[in-house]
């Protein structure tokens, strides 16, 4: 319950970050290099500068708002993560469905496929792809827009994600192809549309529901993993990953700056593994508290 | 069982083959021009071709895989400019390092092994120790306690933990170092001082999935059957505990943690870059940084290696602890 309130406040502030900028009065890329000290640029006051004015203080260096950023950042975040997650469940979806139905030589097929994307070690081929796909499209020394690096991402997390939705759906599909309901349809002359979309679906929301939304924070970590590593979002865009890898360089001076961005994508995550365990235990009559 | 390990080491290469395959395309045949990223900024024209042609990045493309796979069984002669002969397991030769990319993984494998292991250990007693503690208390405090711990763990992200026991053992407190790698053999309590935070940084995270797990898993073993049987003969509770039901609830655990651990040797990037720590990780990142395609490549291969080879330690493993496991 608490979990589902947090939810759904986080996604309405990244939902409306302009708003809340425009109440906040502060945008994401505003400077306020006078209020850092002269020397090495820490903020002036105590935990990062935190006043009525600067919420939870500013960037040592630059002097941007650190309240609003996460704003944004978490915006950018959801966006990639909500997306990657719906894109590798319908792939997923779609390939168990045919993998599980079908079966023989096209159940091996993608199975192959399932265990080959299973061995490769994601952060690694994404660390070596990523920049590779960047470098195809634009030379080494051209700015790369941030559409490209937010589709570049989503692309990324959907070849590798669909594999566990996938392995799901197959092993449920199985099972429930050799039910008396879908053989009697099959019987009377159903088609595969027909029986997929009648039949088999319908017994599938459950546990699909389950792996979206625990697909979801797995995304938002990810991304936050790739950006931190500097193959995500870069700057001056927002984001939670490239923010926790500039603060490690201030840990020493002003440990602050690496909290806030810490907190807010734990209170993220947290939030929606308890959501995605309460749906399991709620949809799921097996399961027991 | 020999049968079926040779049928594993098969499928094992096939997939290794695949993984190259894919790898090779990807870095060779998808980018412009390969080398733009692989010399230093001053680099002329002139220069770049004589890297083209040393890579023999002029040949068809299948003739430039099998030199490569050639080169990894039985070495190859590189040009003067890398280092000439290059033996047996030869991954090519690194522009960037100056030096061939199988003396780059010498100096930073080690690196790697010694987060990773120690890593392992601690959050494998950690995790299934509480996990199977608070499955025998059920519903007292410990068990709830064991589960927020776990809940937290989770949710919680390396860096944030990493960054949070540097700002309070190393800045605050003062008692550790800042990380860093001295080798296990020259001063071994530098060691596990320079690296025991990123061990409980791992263990902290890891530990808390185990936990879990090994709860769940404890708990559905100790409704079987043979536990009632076994107490009802009246045999100890340690042993009942101990030898009957921890067996039972620790095949799926190892399963897992074989994963894990051949996937953390791959490169503990993350846990690296926290922790500034020269590993095979942070050497992967440096190299897509620079274009290191040589090195980016052996990087993909080996950690895949990894994952492919701990799949199948695991399923030996498997059938040595489950009886009803056999291999065939």
């Amino acid at each position: 319950m608490a979990s589902g309130i947090t939810l759904i406040v986080l996604m309405a502030v990244a939902l409306a970050a302009p708003l809340v900028e425009a109440m906040y009065g502060i945008g994401p890329h505003e400077q306020f290099q006078y209020k850092l000290s002269s020397l090495g640029g820490i903020p002036l006051g105590y935990l990062g500068g935190i006043s009525g004015e600067h919420w939870f203080g500013l960037e040592p260096g630059l002097g941007r708002d650190i309240f609003i950023r996460l704003v944004y950042g978490m915006r950018t975040s959801l966006f990639i993560a909500l997306a990657a997650a719906v894109i590798t469940t319908v792939i997923g979806v779609v390939a168990g469905t045919v993998a599980g139905y079908v079966g023989g030589k096209v159940d091996a097929v993608i199975s192959w496929i399932i265990d080959f994307a299973l061995a490769m070690p994601f952060l690694i081929v994404a660390l070596a792809v990523v920049p590779t796909i960047a470098l195809r499209f634009y030379g080494p020394r051209e700015e790369i827009p941030g559409w490209f690096r937010v589709t570049v991402l989503i692309g990324v997390f959907a070849v590798f994600g669909w594999t566990g939705t996938a392995r799901l759906v197959r092993g449920q599909v199985l099972s429930l192809r050799e039910r008396e309901f879908v053989e009697a349809a099959r019987a009377s002359g159903a088609r595969l549309g027909h029986i997929v979309r009648h039949e088999l679906l319908p017994n599938l929301w459950a546990p699909i529901l389950v792996t979206f939304s625990l697909a979801v924070p797995s995304y938002v970590t990810g991304e936050a993993a790739l950006s931190f590593l500097g193959i995500g979002m870069v700057e001056p865009t927002p984001d939670f990953g490239a923010m926790i890898f500039r603060s490690l360089s201030y840990l020493e001076t002003d440990p602050a700056y690496m909290v806030f961005p810490g907190v807010t994508i734990f209170v993220l995550v947290l939030a929606y593994n308890l959501f995605g365990d309460r749906l399991r235990d709620a949809l799921d009559p097996k399961s027991k508290r | 069982m020999f049968r079926y390990l040779v049928k594993r080491l098969l499928s094992a290469a096939l997939t290794l083959i695949a993984v190259s395959v894919v790898s090779f395309l990807m870095f060779f045949a998808l980018p412009r021009d390969p080398v733009t990223g692989m010399c230093p900024k001053n680099c002329n024209a002139e220069r770049l071709e004589r890297v083209r042609q040393e890579l023999g990045l002029n040949d068809p493309k299948h003739e430039q895989y099998l030199g490569y796979l050639k080169g990894i069984f039985t070495g190859r002669d590189l040009g003067s400019s890398q280092g000439g002969r290059c033996d047996a397991p030869c991954l090519g030769y690194s522009y960037v390092n100056s030096e061939a990319v199988t003396d780059t993984f010498g100096r930073v494998l080690p690196v790697t092994l010694s987060v990773v292991i120690p890593a392992a250990v601690l959050w494998l007693l950690l995790g299934v120790g509480l996990g199977v503690v608070s499955a025998l208390r059920r519903g007292t405090m410990l068990d709830g306690l064991s589960i927020g711990f776990s809940l937290t763990g989770a949710s919680m992200q390396l860096y944030f933990v990493g960054a949070v026991l540097q700002i309070v053992f190393i800045y605050n407190l003062k008692i550790l170092p800042v990380p860093h790698y001295t080798p296990l053999l020259e001063n071994p309590v530098d060691w596990a001082l320079g690296l025991v935070l990123a061990w409980w940084a791992l263990a902290f995270l890891f530990s808390a999935i185990y936990a879990r797990l090994s709860r769940a898993q404890m708990l559905e073993t100790l409704s079987e059957d043979f536990i009632r049987t076994a107490r009802a003969q009246g045999q100890p509770k340690s042993k009942v505990y101990g030898r009957h039901a921890l067996r039972a609830a620790i095949t799926p655990i190892v399963t897992i943690a074989g994963l894990d651990v051949g996937g953390a040797l791959g490169g503990t990037v993350i846990t690296e870059t926290t922790f500034g720590i020269q590993g095979l990780g942070r050497t992967a990142v440096d190299a897509v940084r620079a274009g290191d395609l040589p090195t980016i490549m052996a990087t993909v291969l080996i950690s895949a290696a990894f994952i492919v080879v701990a799949n199948i330690v695991v399923d030996l493993l498997y059938a040595s602890i489950d009886p009803r496991v056999r291999l065939r």
